[in-house]
This record gives structure tokens, C-alpha cells and sequence, in this order.
């Protein structure tokens, strides 16, 4: 087992310096003179940029400047905001919370939905469901999601009136964040209200960022459990006369589930990038909508530092998925 | 043709009976109900692209002062000088529509063009040398690979700016590791076949096997990552575009026409529904194209269902 990790993080560790290059990279690409750009003085004189220069250690080769970004990388050091002159690292923490909360909302809207889906549409194959189910997923796989987030605010909030327009939580409460997860902030503030107000707040987004992560699963789900239905142990198991349900639950799903637990783990990227476009469209306050905001404000460190930070949360996920399927699967854990 | 075969006169049949592969493979294709109405879509669109200047009613940036934010024609108000209503300025939603199609057609053909080529070249380089150059280009695209697609375009544009020509060449540098590895995962499988190794023996040189002998084995995935790569390329597109970071306004770019729809969502339904249904219609009908070429040109994946 030990080995097995290693041997994941020993492929892990190359595509991390990969991507820290890239996120390097993309601020020496920039046009323009990096010292006009960061210190954002127009008429310097040349002392003054010389200073610059050497103090932000632009004077250096390349690979040095590397190196210090790298050291200080490790130290936990991305630079600081050009806009709120905070350290990037705060920033992106603080807003984290939301968008995993987010995420997570995502799913738990989309595995369970997606799972029955899938069934439905494996045990009824060649019938209107499944090409109903299916269909649907597709259409689903195919949303261009910033659209679909409209119409769901055109019908829900607009026209019905049930759920609010945006942000996480009603003006009216002031939450002190202690966990940053506004769900759990809420019960533990002792505010008439506000844990229904944050919910309501989350549903719509939620939905959109669960629905092609929902149309995946029902997918990976079908194909599955139409491989394990043709399996001779269920046909052993109809032979003995167990119930449909209980051949379906219990022998057919458990056995489809390992591919549909990997297709889950990857949605982490999905979730991440479509996080950016659904918080843009409910102005929720993560690290998707605050991404975009630095991009339009040319705030350089803080978009280097939040592609660093999100590249590296979807390796650690995808990492500690892999080390599970290996938990869950010895055939995999020792494979070569 | 297919008759014959099906009633059994297998004996009297000549070379020449069988039915040519584009034959064989447009009856397959014809037999998925969906692929084929996605098709008809598909042409349909490409041909008002093309002709967009003789079948748009109106300009795309004409405005229209005296008809802001028209309705439809099938509503109340509307009429069918606005078949699809006008927008905030007055202009022609369904004239911009259909020059729309020509931006996302003409993003989504180029950036995959740019990303399958270097794909192919990159992929059969891959294969063919996988001790350390095969290495190395794979442990690239990895890293590509672990930004999701949307956030490294962001990142690329981020770095070149707005506009059609980066968005195209975001678009073509994150689409381009999938078909690295595809083209090289194709050419691998082929490598070790009799036939390369028949050529190899006869003296043929690398490039003639990379590309006269194994690239065209390797075809079938290709096109098929060609026409998903397309719809994810329009997606993506219209993503950026609607973040502003893509096509800039006023260029009637689908994704764009949304990003100041928002402002309307209370007002005036048709300016925030139209340009989504397009894109959605559009990567709906490649998608369903991808699905029905895989199923006509790799039939052994078509038992899976």
C-alpha cells in the first residue's frame, strides 16, 4: 500500500513543478513591462525602476527568479494583490470555503439524482425512459451551463419568486464567519432565519453546477450497469429468486459503482472551472468569481496564484481518489 | 445491394457487390435517428453561415431606434420584421444569430484544425519513440491535462487578451493534449500489428510509417475527437465570451450576446434565451454527431450500447 502511494505522488510531483512553470510562465508572458504593470507608476524615473527592478528581483536570469518563486512557493508565499494588497494565499483561502461548499452542493444534488437516472435508464433499456434519460443527459452534457443559470433565474426567481437572485445569504443577516462555510455559520449563529436563507441562496447555483456532472453519472452509471447486468451472477441471482430490487441494489449497483465512484472524483475540474461561470452569474463570492474579477483588473499576481492554487487542488483530489480506488481495489493497487 | 446479402445469395456474389466503406459506413451512420436529424442540423447551419449576407433579414449591427427590445413574432407586439425580436439596441436577434454561426463555426473548425494537426504530429512522435521523447511530450500534456479545459483558456487569454485570435488559439492549445494522446494511444495499438512490421521489414522509413502506414488506421478516433473537440470548442468559446474574455461586443459572438443579457432577464425573455438555445442546439448536434460516427466507424464499440 505504501508503495503505491509513493508510487502515485512520485507521478504527481513532476505535474505540480509543471504547473507552478505554467503559472511562472504566464506572468513573464504578460506584454508589457512587469515593474510598469506591479508598482503601476506611469512617468518612473529611472532610478526608481531600477530599484524596482532589483527589489522585485526582475534584474535576476530566469531560472533564479524561478528558483526564489518556487522557495517562496513553498513557503506559502504567492505574492500579494495588486487590488487589496493582501497576500494572494489569504485571499484565496477565505473565499475557498464558498466555493467548496458549493461544490459540494453540486454533488450531493448531482450523484444520487445521476445514480437513479442510470439505473432506470440500464434496467429499462430500448424503452422511452432510457431514451428519455438519456437524452436528457445528453442535453445536459451539451449545456452551456452560464445559459442554463439564466433561464433557471429567469423561471425560479423572476417569474415564480421562490429563490433569490444571487449572492449567498439575505443582506439583512451578518454572519461572523468561523468555518467559511455559510451552511454551518448559520447554525452555529444564533440568527432566527438565516440557516434557511443561506439554503435557499445555494439551491439554484447548486443545480447548475451539479447538471453536467449530473448528466455524467447517469451516463457512467447506464454503460455500467448494463456490463454487470449481463453478468452470470445475476442471472444466478434472478435463478434463486431474489427480488428485482435487491438484485439490482445490491448485486448489479455495487459492482457498476467502481467506474461511476472514478468518473465522481473527476469532476473536481468540472465543478472548479464551471464554479467560475456559475459564481459570475449569482455574484456568489469564491474563488471562481474572484479568478475572473482579477483577470478583468489586471491584478497579475493574484491570477497566477489562483490558477497555482486551483491546479493543485485538482491534483491533491484526483491524487487522494486514485489512493482510494487503490484502497477499494487490490487489483489496482498492485498492478504495476 | 444489402438485400442480396441478407437473403443469402453469398455464392454469387463478386468482389464488386460489397459495399464501398463510405456506403457501408453512411448505412450505419443513417441507422442512429438522432446523428442523422443532427447532421441535417448541422448542414442547415453551416449553409446559413455561409450565406449569411443574403439570408439574414437585417445587418447584424444594425439598430434599430424605433423597435428597442421588440418582441418575437409569435407574441404579442411582435412582428415578422423581428422574427426573433431585437435586442436592447435594436438590433436583429436572428440577423445576429445567424452571423453568429459563422464566429463559432469558424472558431470551433480553426481551433480544432490548430490543436488535432500538432496532435497528430505530436501523438505518432509520441508512439514512435516513447523512450524519452514519448516521455516527455507526455508528461506535457499531463500537465495540461490538469487544468480543466475552460481554466487554462482563461489562463492563455489572461495572458494574450480578449479577442477572436486568442480565443482560437486558447481554444486549440487546451483541446490539443486530448488528441495527443489519442493519436498516440491509436498509433501504439497499431504499431505492433503485422502489416507495420511487413513495411518496416521492406524498408520503409519512419515517416512513411508514421504517416502513409499507421495515420490512417488511426483515423477513425480521430475524426470522431475532431467533432467532439469542435462542440467543446464552441462551448468553450462561448464561455469566454460570456465572461468577456472572448469575442468582444458588439461582434454578434453567441456567448457574448449574453454576457449583457442578464440586465434583460426581467424585461425581455427572447435577448437572454435565443443566443443560449443556439449554443446549446449546436454542441447538442455535434455531440450526437460524435456518438453516431463512433458507432458507424468502430462497431465494436456499437455492441456496448
Amino acid at each position: 500500500m505504501f508503495g503505491f502511494v509513493l508510487r502515485r505522488l512520485a507521478v504527481v510531483i513532476p505535474t505540480f513543478l509543471g504547473i507552478t512553470l505554467l503559472a511562472f510562465a504566464l506572468i513573464h508572458m504578460i506584454p508589457g513591462d512587469p515593474v510598469l504593470l506591479l508598482v503601476g507608476e506611469r512617468n518612473l524615473d529611472p532610478e526608481f525602476y531600477k530599484a524596482a527592478m532589483h527589489r522585485l528581483g526582475l534584474d535576476q536570469p530566469l531560472y533564479l527568479q524561478y528558483w526564489h518563486y518556487l522557495s517562496g512557493l513553498l513557503q506559502g508565499d504567492l505574492g500579494t494583490s495588486i487590488r487589496t494588497h493582501e497576500p494572494v494565499v489569504k485571499e484565496f483561502f477565505t473565499l475557498f470555503p464558498a466555493t467548496v461548499e458549493l461544490s459540494l452542493a453540486a454533488m450531493l444534488f448531482a450523484t444520487p439524482l445521476g445514480l437513479v437516472a442510470g439505473v432506470v435508464a440500464a434496467t429499462r433499456r430500448g424503452t422511452v425512459v432510457d431514451h428519455g434519460v438519456m437524452g436528457a443527459a445528453l442535453t445536459g452534457y451539451s449545456m452551456p451551463i452560464f445559459w442554463w443559470g439564466l433561464m433557471l433565474i429567469m423561471l425560479f426567481s423572476v417569474h415564480l419568486g421562490w429563490t433569490p437572485v444571487s449572492g449567498r445569504i439575505a443582506l439583512e443577516y451578518d454572519i461572523e464567519a468561523k468555518t467559511g462555510f455559510m451552511l454551518i455559520d448559520t447554525l452555529l449563529s444564533d440568527e432566527e432565519g438565516a440557516f434557511l436563507s443561506a439554503l435557499h441562496h445555494l439551491v439554484l447555483p447548486a443545480i447548475v453546477l451539479g447538471t453536467i456532472p449530473l448528466a455524467v453519472i447517469a451516463r457512467m452509471t447506464r454503460s455500467a450497469m448494463l456490463e454487470v447486468l449481463r453478468e452470470d451472477y445475476i442471472r444466478t441471482a434472478r435463478a434463486k429468486g431474489l427480488s428485482r430490487l435487491r438484485i439490482i441494489v445490491v448485486h448489479a449497483l455495487r459492482n457498476a459503482l467502481m467506474p461511476v465512484v472514478t468518473v465522481i472524483g473527476l469532476q473536481v475540474g468540472t465543478l472548479l472551472a464551471g464554479a467560475v461561470l456559475t459564481e459570475t452569474i449569482f455574484s456568489w463570492p469564491g474563488v471562481g468569481k474572484w479568478l475572473i474579477d482579477a483577470i478583468g483588473q489586471r491584478d497579475y499576481p493574484s491570477v497566477q496564484g489562483g490558477i497555482l492554487l486551483i491546479g493543485t487542488m485538482i491534483i491533491l483530489v484526483n491524487l487522494l481518489v486514485d489512493v482510494l480506488y487503490g484502497v477499494i481495489n487490490p487489483r489496482i493497487r498492485h498492478a504495476r | 445491394m444489402a438485400a442480396d446479402i441478407q437473403s443469402g445469395t453469398h455464392q454469387t456474389m463478386t468482389v464488386q457487390d460489397y459495399p464501398s466503406p463510405l456506403r457501408e459506413f453512411w448505412q450505419a451512420y443513417r441507422g442512429n435517428r438522432g446523428a442523422t436529424i443532427a447532421l441535417a442540423y448541422f448542414v442547415v447551419l453551416v449553409v446559413a453561415a455561409l450565406l449569411a449576407p443574403l439570408l439574414a433579414p437585417h445587418a447584424p449591427s444594425e439598430q434599430y431606434r424605433d423597435a428597442l427590445l421588440a418582441p418575437p413574432v409569435w407574441m404579442e407586439g411582435g412582428s415578422w420584421r423581428f422574427i426573433l425580436g431585437t435586442d436592447d439596441a435594436g438590433r436583429d436577434i436572428l440577423s445576429r444569430l445567424i452571423y453568429g454561426a459563422q464566429l463559432s463555426l469558424f472558431i470551433g473548425l480553426l481551433s480544432v484544425l490548430m490543436s488535432i494537426l500538432p496532435g497528430i504530429v505530436l501523438g505518432l512522435l509520441a508512439a514512435f519513440y516513447p523512450q524519452r521523447l514519448g516521455v516527455a511530450i507526455m508528461r506535457v500534456m499531463d500537465v495540461m491535462m490538469a487544468l480543466p479545459s475552460l481554466l487554462l483558456a482563461v489562463a492563455v487569454v489572461a495572458v494574450l487578451g480578449p479577442g477572436l485570435a486568442n480565443t482560437i488559439l486558447a481554444i486549440a492549445i487546451v483541446c490539443l493534449p486530448a488528441s495527443v494522446r489519442l493519436t498516440r494511444a491509436a498509433a501504439m495499438t497499431e504499431l505492433n500489428k503485422d502489416y507495420v512490421i511487413a513495411s518496416r521489414l521492406a524498408g520503409a522509413g519512419q515517416a512513411r510509417l508514421m504517416f502513409n502506414t499507421v495515420l490512417p488506421n488511426c483515423m477513425a478516433p480521430l475524426i470522431v475527437q475532431a467533432t467532439l473537440g469542435f462542440s467543446a470548442a464552441i462551448l468553450d468559446a462561448a464561455a469566454l465570451g460570456f465572461l468577456g474574455l472572448g469575442v468582444q461586443p458588439p461582434s454578434p459572438e453567441w456567448g457574448a450576446m449574453l454576457a449583457s443579457s442578464r440586465d434583460y432577464i426581467e424585461r425581455a425573455w427572447w435577448v437572454v434565451t435565443m443566443p443560449g438555445l443556439a449554443i446549446l442546439i449546436t454542441v447538442l448536434a455535434l455531440n450526437l454527431m460524435g456518438d453516431g460516427l463512433r458507432d458507424a466507424l468502430d462497431p465494436k464499440l456499437k455492441k456496448m450500447g
